[in-house]
């Protein structure tokens, strides 16, 4: 896709003058937080609620209606700061960022300019390599604008007055991959902490790119912001495209050409970026403290108190399943990548005693099933079965009263009817059999007419059996005891045939 | 009235998206003039042992708690809007935005 070729050192060469580009990304996220209400009021808010049903006089910037802040959104934030690892200030306080926008009502965004709650932390990537924020501030969000329904802009104030974070690292990052880490562990550390669902489609996590690029060995150049990203994979391709550009802008020589400072809007579809506005239009905020809110004092206690409410974080989760339970780093990756799915996890590993067959059954089983079209459940929350089930499960496959493959039988089963696993042996037969008797006779059904795999067992071969595995299995649907069978076939081949 | 004061005034107009005519614009550059002036004078004073303030008041720390009340009507919402459909707030088109 690119004139381009990476190489296993940083930077990306140009294969037309051989040169290496160093790239240099910075990530601005905001987060929604998990709060029952807005910022300033007492509203709620709910994605996808029917429009202009949740404001107020406070959110809606009615004459004298004064906004007080939510001391749970400060709560989360301080968590936020410590699972981080940044600096929570003792002092911090609100300013207005002023500018116009129909989504806008007061006319000025309550956000935090230079004392934010929270400096520095970060976020270390799977390569050891640290990805250092430069803050974490509190802020207001926005309303909605609707500008494709007719002749008019419709807008929503509903999300007008949300609790956001927003989070801006240091120009630490390298490569669209590394952007794409980042951005993965940090929502996975602020679903973890239960501050925000992270979720893109819904908006309750945004994320703005800051990318330059410059021969190596030279200084940084010019910065270009993206917008309009609406996935991760958005967040990626669109720095890979921007990368490009900028190198070919470079390579053109035409100074015309060069990357000037600027807003880019991302477009999905043709995967390419376009201008949104100049650094001439760049707005002049003219911040200044909202007068209608006091300080706030972030007392080590209360800090304190926020900190010992975190959870175990995924890194140290992860690093735990390898040494405690001797998982690999792939399945203890998987397995911590939602909350949810980890202390599913644990939950189970504690019922049935045994981790390695518990992460086997989930990142396997469970998960395949789970992005099965053809079943309803689409995350672990919304399991029809607990982990006391899947325990029995693998129970019962431990203590070979069904075979493996059948296990994966009754897994299914339980996604389908959410019926415990013993239920569903017991009414599907699938109790494997052991019984002499009963596997004789499918062994000889099974040897009927196969005089070739006869004579090789005769000559020797005692691997040709194989052959006859399958028709007794599906005879007994599945519940043979495949290591009976085998014995049994060849005491019938070798001393009666 | 200098001519850095006539320049703020009108780029304080521009970001406020007020529409000054020159009349205007010199009057206000006047008072603008006499404002800034003001401060300067302010900027002068010695506050190194003044603690910053950010509000009138010697209040901090006022919170609520994180518990929902009744949102307004969407009737009563809408009803002083200049133009409104019932759902939305309906408003001259306006592309582009902020965040």
């Amino acid at each position: 896709m690119s004139p381009t070729t990476s190489a296993p050192a940083i930077g990306v060469v140009s294969k037309k003058t051989g040169v290496r580009w160093i790239p240099v990304i910075g990530l601005e996220v905001h987060c929604q937080l998990k709060t029952e209400t807005k910022l300033f009021c007492s509203c709620r808010y709910e994605f996808g609620a029917s429009p202009n049903t949740l404001t107020c006089p406070v959110c809606t910037a009615q004459p004298g209606a004064l906004p007080v802040l939510n001391r749970e959104a400060l709560a989360l934030a301080v968590r936020v700061a410590g699972a981080l690892g940044a600096d929570v200030a003792a002092r911090t306080k609100f300013d207005r960022k002023n500018y116009f926008y129909c989504d806008l009502p007061k006319g000025y965004q309550i956000s935090q300019y230079d004392q934010p709650f929270c400096t520095g932390g970060g976020v270390t990537l799977a390569s050891g390599k640290r990805v250092r924020l430069v803050r974490i501030h509190l802020e207001e969000d926005a309303g909605k604008a609707i500008h494709d329904r007719g002749d008019m802009t419709l807008v929503d104030l509903n999300r007008a007055g949300v609790p956001l974070i927003e989070s801006v690292t240091h120009a630490d990052m390298q490569t669209s991959d590394e952007a794409y880490e980042y951005l993965t562990a940090l929502k996975e550390i602020l679903q973890y902490v239960g501050a925000s669902d992270c979720d893109m489609e819904k908006g309750s996590l945004r994320c703005d790119v800051n990318v330059s690029v410059h021969p190596e060995g030279e200084g940084w150049r010019t910065k270009v912001e993206l917008k309009n990203l609406n996935s991760f994979k958005n967040v990626k391709d669109a720095i890979e495209h921007e990368i490009e550009r900028q190198i070919e802008a470079y390579e053109s020589g035409d100074k015309s050409k060069f990357p000037v400072q600027e807003t880019r809007l991302y477009d999905a579809t043709t995967q390419t970026t376009r201008t949104m506005r100049s650094k001439e239009d760049a707005h002049d905020y003219r911040y200044f403290p909202e007068p209608d809110l006091v300080p706030f004092h972030l007392d080590p206690a209360f800090v304190e108190k926020q900190r010992s409410m975190l959870p175990e974080l995924p890194a140290a989760r992860r690093a735990r399943y390898q040494s405690q339970f001797g998982l690999s780093a792939y399945d203890a990756g998987v397995l911590t990548s939602s909350r949810a799915l980890a202390d599913f996890f644990e939950t189970t590993v504690k019922l049935s005693g045994n981790p390695k067959e518990s992460a086997n059954w989930i990142a396997n089983g469970v998960l395949a099933n789970l992005s099965d079209p053809a079943i309803t459940a689409k995350s672990v929350d919304e399991l029809p079965f607990r982990a006391h089930d899947l325990a029995e499960l693998i129970e019962l496959v431990a203590n070979q009263t069904i075979h493996n493959n059948v296990g994966r039988t009754v897994l299914r089963g339980m996604f389908e009817s959410g019926k415990s696993p013993r239920q569903i042996v017991k009414e599907q037969g699938l109790e494997q059999v052991s019984d002499e008797g009963q596997l004789e006779s499918w062994c000889r059904e099974a040897l009927v007419g196969k005089d070739k795999v006869i004579a090789d067992v005769k000559a020797g071969k005692t691997k040709a059996v194989a052959a006859l595995m399958g028709p007794v299995m599906k005879a007994s649907k599945g519940s043979a005891n495949p290591q009976k069978v085998q014995e049994i076939l060849l005491r019938i081949i070798q001393t009666e045939l | 009235m200098t001519q850095s004061d006539l320049d703020i005034v009108k780029k304080t107009a521009k970001l406020a998206r007020l529409e000054l005519g020159e009349a205007e614009a010199a009057k206000f550059g006047e008072q603008f003039g006499r404002i800034l002036h003001a401060f300067e004078k302010l900027a002068k004073l010695d506050v190194a042992n003044v603690e910053p303030m950010t509000g009138a008041t010697a209040l901090s720390d006022v919170v609520r708690d994180d518990r929902s009340k009744p949102s307004l009507a969407r009737e009563r919402v809408l009803a002083n809007a200049p133009k409104q459909d019932g759902e939305y707030y309906d408003v001259p088109k306006t592309v582009g935005g902020e965040s």
